[in-house]
């Protein structure tokens, strides 16, 4: 799941999003998945929002196939949930995805800190927000404040790189009550 | 426990003892569209993060892209040394990384086997 999640914020940043934020709530008393992922990109028409997860819509140039939205489309079904994508042209997109949290069906999310390892470390000029709850525990990360922290030193610098690793496990294995992810 | 007190501590440290050069680097950009996350993007990206701590690189910068239309040859990485054309390597793996960095990136001998295609 954390590969969709990547991909998200992937399409955020093709439609020219400076500012993007990931929620992720892990709502155990509900038995919900909630992921949402905002941005303020170029946006999309009604029309456009509307047919996005068929496949043989997609907004790029090199092939006319597009399978991100689709696919995630396809596995909130599959757990009792929806994807409700909320945008408007000139004015970003909202993707929510919505699955049952106990559904036999869901998948794990996965390695959620290479994911967003990624997003920070290969998108210094983004201003990424990521908020994640599990129960009533929850974490929250933003590139902006590490950036100010570091000044002149780059996201990409070795150390950091190890720091970043390092604090998400710490964080997210506190949200999970000391292990490092939900299934352990 | 990490916390972003110690990212502050590492500025001084670092301002303190280098020249900042970050910006005649070399530039790690890995695909990463639908197509190349389905193929591994995202634990390349991860192996590469990981050589450049190894190896203490610090003017490397990675970066990010999108499909660029070559989905069958994904995991795209492309290596932009400065001043030198933009070589773009297909079908790599985590266990490519290492040959990768070591060759081209650090001592800027082009990985000719694994080449697809070639920028000026």
């Amino acid at each position: 799941m954390s590969l969709h999640i990547l991909d998200l914020v992937q399409n955020s940043l093709e439609a020219k999003a400076s500012k993007v934020s990931l929620n992720v709530v892990e709502d155990l008393a509900g038995d919900l998945l909630v992921i949402t992922v905002r941005d303020n990109g170029r946006g999309m028409s009604e029309g456009e929002a509307k047919s996005v997860v068929d496949p043989f819509v997609t907004s790029r140039h090199t092939r006319r196939v597009g399978l991100g939205l689709p696919l995630i489309d396809m596995y909130t079904k599959l757990c009792d949930g929806r994807l409700e994508i909320q945008s408007q042209q000139g004015n970003g997109t909202t993707v929510k995805a919505v699955f049952r949290y106990s559904h036999f069906d869901r998948p794990p999310l996965g390695d959620m800190v290479g994911t967003i390892r990624t997003i920070v470390i290969a998108n210094p000029s983004l201003d990424f927000n990521y908020c994640h709850a599990v129960g009533t525990q929850s974490f929250s990360l933003s590139t902006r404040e590490i950036v100010e922290a570091l000044g002149d030193v780059p996201l990409s610098f070795p150390d950091v790189i190890v720091w970043l690793g390092e604090y998400l496990k710490n964080n997210l294995a506190r949200l999970y009550g000391g292990v490092t992810d939900e299934n352990d | 426990m990490k916390t972003i007190e110690d990212l502050k501590r590492l500025r001084e440290k670092v301002e303190a003892q280098t020249k900042l050069r970050y910006e005649t680097g070399t530039r790690i950009i890995v695909g990463m569209g639908t197509c190349g996350i389905a193929a591994g993007a995202r634990d390349v990206m991860s192996a590469i993060l990981a050589e450049i701590a190894r190896r203490k690189l610090e003017d490397v910068t990675v970066s990010q892209t999108g499909c660029i239309g070559m989905c069958e040859k994904e995991v795209l990485v492309d290596v932009v040394r400065q001043g030198e054309p933009r070589i773009t390597y297909g079908k790599v793996t985590p266990l490519n990384v290492a040959t990768i960095i070591a060759e081209h990136v650090v001592n800027g001998r082009i990985v000719e086997e694994m080449i697809v295609g070639k920028m000026d």
